[in-house]
């Protein structure tokens, strides 16, 4: 047992009855179809007492559990409430989960993303479930009129052995949710968990296989109106909207522009809104709107340049320019290339990489290409929204509900805590849902017509919203001397609009001689956080850059990494390396082990690659074999270390589509331009990996240790990349640079 | 408009709509069944599929009227608590990440299994192909086929 001081989640332990206006009505009258009935059925107490923020408890010790963080796939509606529920020390058949509402008074950190959930809401979690359990065991210490500390737990039991006395947690809840807070309380050790550590299934499986309505775009209230936006191509502008184009069509109530947001707004990170202005209609039903909007006459102009001031994460207050013209994928080509050969802006620099590439043995250069991607999440953008005059209620897809409140307030004209955001389930996000601009449009759609609305973005539209995922290049440049020892590492990369050089992570750290710059040419073209923003390109182009390293030094690509590794541990280089070389290294020893590297398996051609981000250490082995020009990936194995799994199969599962994901857009993924406007609009165009395309068998292993957990949503999708650009060198004899790379593979002549 | 005669989820009803309305949409804004999901609306991702007579069929791109007098099942109407074999397999595998195109990609798999009852892993991949998963969980969407196929 640990002592941990309880005000590390002071905000957790306001109760809602003391919050202004009685705070969160809750209704349970869902509670019975919720439950596959084949568990034992949880009935309904006759009275709830509430802990804190996450916890309450029945009268009949049933529990609920509130999850903080919005669900977009992750599994944290699980996972999260499991780390309450250990601590608590009840039975996971009688817990309920409930989704809370965006409550930032409650709860400390609602924002999914950055595979930061588990990792951040690991302590305060703990500590709201030990601070009950402590508190019911206070209450029988009273009660029985026995030293506490002589009280025992187990699976929502309170027990006194010399006494004998036993009651349910139900049974002394009462007392307890009056009994002061302790200042500390003891969590477990990592060797008692119960419920942490164990598979457990999606709570929300049994209604996502029966189609209940659980997300955004499901939502309906009576008199709801739907809305459709119409965009113009990016550098361009709304010039005229005929409203009479489209109000006498059946079904249709108006047709207007609205300002998405107001003119002196300072915005944050997640306000990246790809037009200031939008078209909308809006009407009875979606497919009247969505004729509408076939049929609506609007017109663009460009638009000229303007500038925006942000606040921007860790830099403060910076102002973006918007280049006004209409951009095209070979012209940005173009202008990378020709930035690819000036100086950047130096990130880092370790020794004297200059001297040290003048007198080097041999110099080693690639460069690496990656192209803008759309997220394409299968739930189109939408958001329900009414507004009235004193109030805004709004539900949706929504991953930073933090993060679009002030933007709400000031568009809207009303309070912050006037805006009520209700987390829907998100059918994907991959980081474009960290953008709350639709739940602004719904918002001020609703405060424009004075109904409630569900705004519904079509495929098209959500697809050439922006938002994306930036086109990048990088030149990576070794130095071996003549016995060839790595002497000398340079990266430079760029991007469109942002470059995506992380310069402390590994290699840095092992060389003497290092130097990453980093440079950025600005676009109208929107971008935003991707699933492993950044890092996606940089373990591509690295990975794949040090496989062909080390064939060139004649080292195994595994024993080569591992040698740079010993190296930053035993005498790092420069300060501030962002990994942990014995970590790094452990996962690489796990896949060789797993994959048993030394044996290549017949038929099919194999390649390494292992990357550090989001907090969690990856190691992957990709084994494929090619039919005509197309990659079959027979398997993949992954080792992974992310300390303590909580929910061990659905780590997996996480695992699995992560390294899917990346093959999918290692191979096929792309969004090109012409004249402002996207070339793909639809799944017909944009390639997605599909059931065919999928690796045959994945497996995922994890390190066994006792670190604090580390978050999965993100750190199994990078390294893939290099892992099947190094494996399709083995197989063709030719090495990938350009993704995506599918439209690139060929036999060479001498291998066919 | 026109007076349409559904046959939905064994419930037999007339509808006065435009008969060139999208099934999806009829199902999603008239008749509160949002089960089946509006992903592409080209029928180019699977997300709105249903069974139309036990074929599957994507209902985005469907007229209305095509489905008259038909028997139409949609994943409300699949099994009674949620325990058809293929729902059943999803939830022992485990296979949903975000959920959203699961009920599409079970529709789709309850038809294959009906028509071939002991697919091949090529069968599933050939069926299955028309429906994606962004979450990309089809290597335990095939799991859950064979799963099903077995029970």
């Amino acid at each position: 047992m640990t002592q941990v001081k309880t005000t590390i989640n002071r905000r957790s332990f306001i109760k809602a009855s003391a919050l202004a206006g009685g705070g969160l009505m809750l209704s349970f009258s869902w509670l019975a179809g919720c439950k596959p009935k084949d568990e034992a059925l949880l009935t309904v107490p006759e009275e709830w007492f509430e802990f804190n923020s996450y916890i309450k408890i029945g009268n009949n010790g049933v529990v609920t559990l509130m999850s903080p963080n919005p669900e977009f796939g992750s599994n944290v509606k699980t996972s999260m409430p499991m780390i309450l529920a250990d601590e608590l020390d009840v039975d996971w058949k009688n817990v309920i989960v409930q989704q809370a509402d965006f409550y930032p008074e409650r709860y400390d950190r609602q924002f999914t993303g950055g595979s930061q959930g588990i990792r951040q809401g690991w302590k305060p979690l703990r500590t709201a479930g030990a601070t009950a359990r402590q508190m019911l065991i206070d209450a029988s210490a009273k009660q029985w009129n026995v030293p506490a500390k002589e009280i025992t737990t187990e699976a929502g039991m309170l027990h006194h052995k010399s006494s004998g006395k036993k009651a349910g947690y139900g049974e002394m809840a009462s007392l307890a949710a009056t009994l002061p807070i302790p200042a500390e309380v003891a969590v477990k050790d990592v060797g008692d968990f119960k419920i942490i550590g164990t598979s457990r299934k999606n709570v929300e499986g049994k209604n996502i296989v029966t189609g209940k309505p659980l997300f955004g775009i499901d939502h309906k209230v009576e008199g709801m109106l739907i809305a459709m936006i119409v965009h113009p191509p990016f550098g361009m502008m709304i010039k005229s909207l005929d409203a009479s184009s489209v109000k006498s069509m059946p079904g249709i109530k108006d047709a207007f522009t609205i300002k998405t947001l107001t003119e002196d707004y300072e915005r944050n990170g997640f306000d990246t809104t790809s037009f200031l202005e939008l078209g909308v209609i809006v009407g009875n039903t979606t497919w009247e709107v969505m004729n509408a909007k076939k049929a609506l006459k609007v017109k663009f102009e460009l638009m000229p340049e303007y500038s925006m001031t942000m606040q921007q994460f860790g830099r403060g207050k910076v102002t973006a320019i918007m280049p006004k013209g209409l951009e095209s994928t070979e012209g940005h080509r173009t202008e990378m290339a020709k930035a690819s050969k000036r100086k950047g802006d130096i990130l880092r620099k370790d020794g004297n990489p200059e001297a040290a590439f003048k007198n080097a043995a041999k110099v080693l250069e690639r460069t690496y290409s990656a192209p803008h991607l759309a997220h394409n999440t299968m739930e189109p953008a939408n958001c329900f929204a009414n507004v009235t005059a004193d109030k805004a209620e709004i539900y949706g897809p929504i991953q930073a509900p933090g993060f679009i409140t002030d933007t709400l307030a000031a568009r809207l004209g009303l309070p912050k805590e006037k805006i009520h955001i209700r987390l829907a389930r998100m059918g994907g996000g991959f980081g474009v849902r960290a953008y709350g601009h639709h739940l602004v449009e719904a918002a001020v759609i609703s405060q424009q017509v004075k109904a409630p609305v569900k705004l519904i973005y079509t495929r098209e539209d959500d697809m050439t919203y922006g938002i994306y995922r930036p086109a990048y290049t990088a030149t990576y440049r070794a130095a071996l001397d003549k016995d060839n020892n790595l002497i000398a590492f340079h990266v430079k990369g760029g991007g469109i609009p942002e470059h995506p050089i992380h310069a402390n992570r590994f290699p840095a750290g092992a060389v003497d001689n290092y130097l990453a710059e980093g440079w950025a040419i600005p676009s109208n073209i929107t971008i935003g956080a991707f699933r492993a923003p950044r890092s996606n390109f940089n373990a591509a182009a690295e990975q794949s850059f040090l496989d062909e390293l080390a064939e060139l030094v004649g080292k195994d690509p595994i024993d080569f990494r591992l040698e740079l590794l010993e190296r930053a541990k035993n005498n790092p280089v420069g300060k501030d390396n962002d990994y942990d070389p014995d970590r790094y290294a452990g996962v690489l020893k796990l896949v060789k082990e797993k994959s048993n590297w030394s044996q290549t398996p017949a038929n099919v051609s194999r390649g390494v690659a292992a990357y550090f981000c989001h907090n969690t250490y990856v190691a992957e082995v990709v084994d494929l074999k090619l039919a005509g020009n197309n990659p079959v990936i027979e398997n993949v194995i992954a080792a992974v270390d992310c300390g303590i799994v909580v929910n061990p199969d659905a780590a997996k599962n996480m695992g699995e589509g992560g390294i899917i994901d990346g093959i999918g857009n290692a191979l096929f993924g792309e969004l090109t331009f012409k004249d402002g406007v996207p070339d793909k609009n639809n799944f017909h165009q944009y390639k997605m990996i599909r059931q065919k395309e999928s690796p045959k068998k994945i497996e995922v292993h994890f390190v066994k240790n006792e670190e604090d957990p580390t978050g999965l949503g993100e750190p199994l999708f990078p390294p893939v990349f290099a892992a099947v650009a190094n494996a399709l060198y083995q197989a063709t004899g030719k090495r990938y640079y350009d993704q995506p790379f599918a439209k690139h593979v060929e036999m060479s002549p001498s291998r066919m | 408009m026109a007076a349409i005669n559904l046959n939905i989820n064994g419930k037999k009803q007339v509808l006065d709509i435009d008969p060139k309305t999208p099934v999806l949409w009829v199902l999603r804004d008239h008749l509160n069944l949002v089960g089946t999901k509006f992903g592409c609306g080209v029928a180019q991702c699977g997300a709105c599929t249903i069974h139309v007579n036990g074929n599957a069929v994507r209902s985005c791109i469907l007229p209305v009227s095509q489905i008259e007098n038909k028997e139409v099942i949609t994943i409300e109407g699949l099994s009674e608590d949620g325990d058809h074999p293929v729902q059943k397999a999803w939830l022992e595998h485990d296979v949903a990440q975000c959920g959203y195109c699961q009920t599409g990609q079970i529709m789709t798999a309850a038809a294959l299994l009906k028509s071939n009852p002991s697919p091949s892993d090529e069968d599933i991949e050939n069926t299955m192909n028309g429906n994606i998963c962004r979450c990309a969980t089809y290597l335990r969407i095939k799991a859950a086929i064979k799963t099903a196929a077995n029970s």
